[in-house]
């Protein structure tokens, strides 16, 4: 029966024993090592977040660059297009430019041309007309005794003169 | 795990009981071999003792000697060496025979001649085995506590021993009492983690054959109380208004607390018999390991004088039954160790209900 009839001592003994363990154990055993454990645990946790912190930010920096890239290029395309436009603008512009010059000068060139031409028939016209009434006036000294004669020379220059005039202004 | 017990018991006791017998029967014949009182031989182990019986050379015992401290009403305060109870009495004192109602505890010679129990608080083998093991205890602890102290705890990682504590620590912190007691478990984790270390490390001491382990610490039911009454106090002691209310006043039909007062009634038992049953299953456990082992090893002794063949045959068995035992007591001791310290922290847990949760469950 002693087995299981606890005895009063014993049980005096184990109060004060466990108490004063469980005293000290309580103030300086466990508390530093569960304190001590968290801390750990805790610096551990602030590590991995802080290591996915960083990841993403660099992750987001690799981003950042990548469309930093994409937006340099964008603008690089953007600024050739540009540049391409205008030089054709600027190619357009000044080959309308040198058309109208040609234009120009090919019209005044037509212009002085066709004065030449009108201030050469107006010599020529006062040349023939001298000259006919050169012809004219030696016809008329050499032949003025034959009627006939005079008539048919007569004639015959106003044929050539008209055919002459024809031809020059044909010309 | 119970099963395998049970079918380990059974299977240990069909073994070890036709032994038992067969030397009774030996002893009572005039010609008798070297029988063995095997009532002696498993209670003298596994009861507390005056000495520490360490071993016994040719008939002469080894023990060391412990100071019995008695207060008598007669006359008053007596400490004096467990030696002088050798030679019998001793200023009036000596120890009950086994017929007396005190059997194996001193007593005091009545004027009488009735035998009176002293007020008794000698340092018994129990006790000097708790002074011993709480001293370890205490060396294992405050040292593994003293490395953090020394250390950047906190960008350090201990190896061996220490390690090994810490492991067994935040085993416990994390799985079983965070768990089961819930918020501000923290103001509990101190004791709950002292009871686990305590009972483990008595219970480990316990399973070491030789001094200074082998005392059955655990395995007495006054240890036990003492570390149920803990729980029951903590329990009782932090438990909330809700667990009050909850024991007096549950939230049950009214006729099952009205005229008579039934539910709180099973409830105020069910306050009891919560660090009852820790108290039991811890001393029954342990002191079954105990008787187990000592069983086993006592095949060798009582088949000696029966054939060396015999002997030696059993005597194999028995040796790895023993080693097995001893495999399972560990096992057994961390977990009786677990079950209580787990079993602590979900009733104090349960004396802290959240009156949130409480409504959710209804």
């Amino acid at each position: 029966m002693s087995l299981i009839t606890p005895d009063f001592g014993l049980i005096v003994w184990m109060t004060l024993i466990f108490g004063i363990v469980f005293f000290i154990l309580a103030k300086w055993g466990f508390p530093m090592i569960t304190d001590s454990v968290a801390k750990r645990a805790d610096r551990i946790n602030d590590s991995i977040r802080q290591a996915k912190e960083a990841e993403e930010r660099l992750k987001n920096l690799a981003e950042e660059q990548k469309k930093l890239i994409e937006q340099t290029k964008a603008e690089q395309s953007r600024i050739l297009k540009k540049a391409v436009e205008s030089r054709d603008a600027m190619i357009e512009k000044a080959k309308a430019q040198a058309h109208d010059e040609a234009a120009k000068i090919i019209a005044k060139a037509q212009t002085e041309i066709s004065a030449e031409k009108e201030s050469a028939l107006r010599d020529i016209r006062r040349q023939v007309a001298l000259l006919s009434v050169g012809v004219a006036e030696k016809v008329l000294r050499k032949k003025l005794s034959d009627e006939n004669e005079q008539r048919e020379l007569v004639n015959k220059f106003v044929d050539e003169m008209t055919s002459a005039d024809k031809k020059l202004l044909n010309n | 795990m119970r099963g395998i017990m049970k079918k380990l018991l059974t299977f240990i006791l069909a073994i070890v009981l036709p032994m038992t017998a067969l030397p009774a029967q030996e002893d009572a014949m005039p010609s008798g071999g070297p029988g063995i009182d095997m009532n002696e031989y498993l209670y003298g182990h596994v009861r507390d003792a005056y000495e520490w019986h360490i071993t016994t050379i040719n008939g002469k015992a080894i023990s060391i000697p412990l100071p019995v401290i008695v207060y008598s009403k007669a006359t008053g305060w007596h400490v004096f060496s467990s030696k002088r109870l050798e030679g019998g009495e001793y200023k009036g004192f000596y120890v009950a025979s086994q017929s007396s109602k005190y059997a194996n505890k001193v007593v005091e010679r009545g004027t009488d001649g009735i035998e009176i129990r002293p007020l008794d608080f000698s340092v018994t083998k129990n006790v000097f085995g708790l002074l011993i093991n709480s001293a370890l205890l205490l060396f294992i602890v405050l040292g593994t506590a003293k490395w953090y102290r020394k250390h950047d705890a906190a960008g350090e990682v201990p190896k061996g021993g220490v390690g090994f504590m810490e492991m067994l620590v935040s085993m416990i912190e994390e799985d079983v009492i965070k768990e089961s007691v819930g918020e501000d478990y923290k103001k509990y984790s101190p004791y709950l983690l002292t009871a686990f270390f305590f009972i483990l490390l008595n219970n480990l001491m316990g399973i070491v054959p030789f001094f200074p382990g082998g005392a059955n610490i655990t395995g007495n039911i006054a240890v036990t109380f003492v570390l149920a009454m803990f729980t029951f106090f903590i329990v009782n002691v932090f438990g909330n208004k809700l667990y009050w209310k909850e024991i007096l006043w549950p939230e049950v039909p009214a006729w099952l607390k009205v005229p008579v007062p039934l539910m709180p009634a099973i409830e105020i038992i069910g306050i009891f018999t919560k660090p009852f049953s820790l108290m039991v299953r811890l001393f029954a456990n342990m002191l079954a390991g105990h008787f187990m082992i000592l069983g086993v090893v006592a095949v060798i002794f009582l088949t000696a004088h029966m054939g060396a063949a015999f002997n030696a045959g059993l005597g194999i068995v028995s040796v790895l039954l023993g080693v097995f035992m001893d495999c399972l007591e560990l096992l057994v001791a961390f977990i009786q160790a677990y079950v209580f310290t787990m079993l602590s922290a979900v009733f104090i847990g349960l004396s802290r209900p959240k009156p949130e949760a409480d409504k959710t469950t209804k």
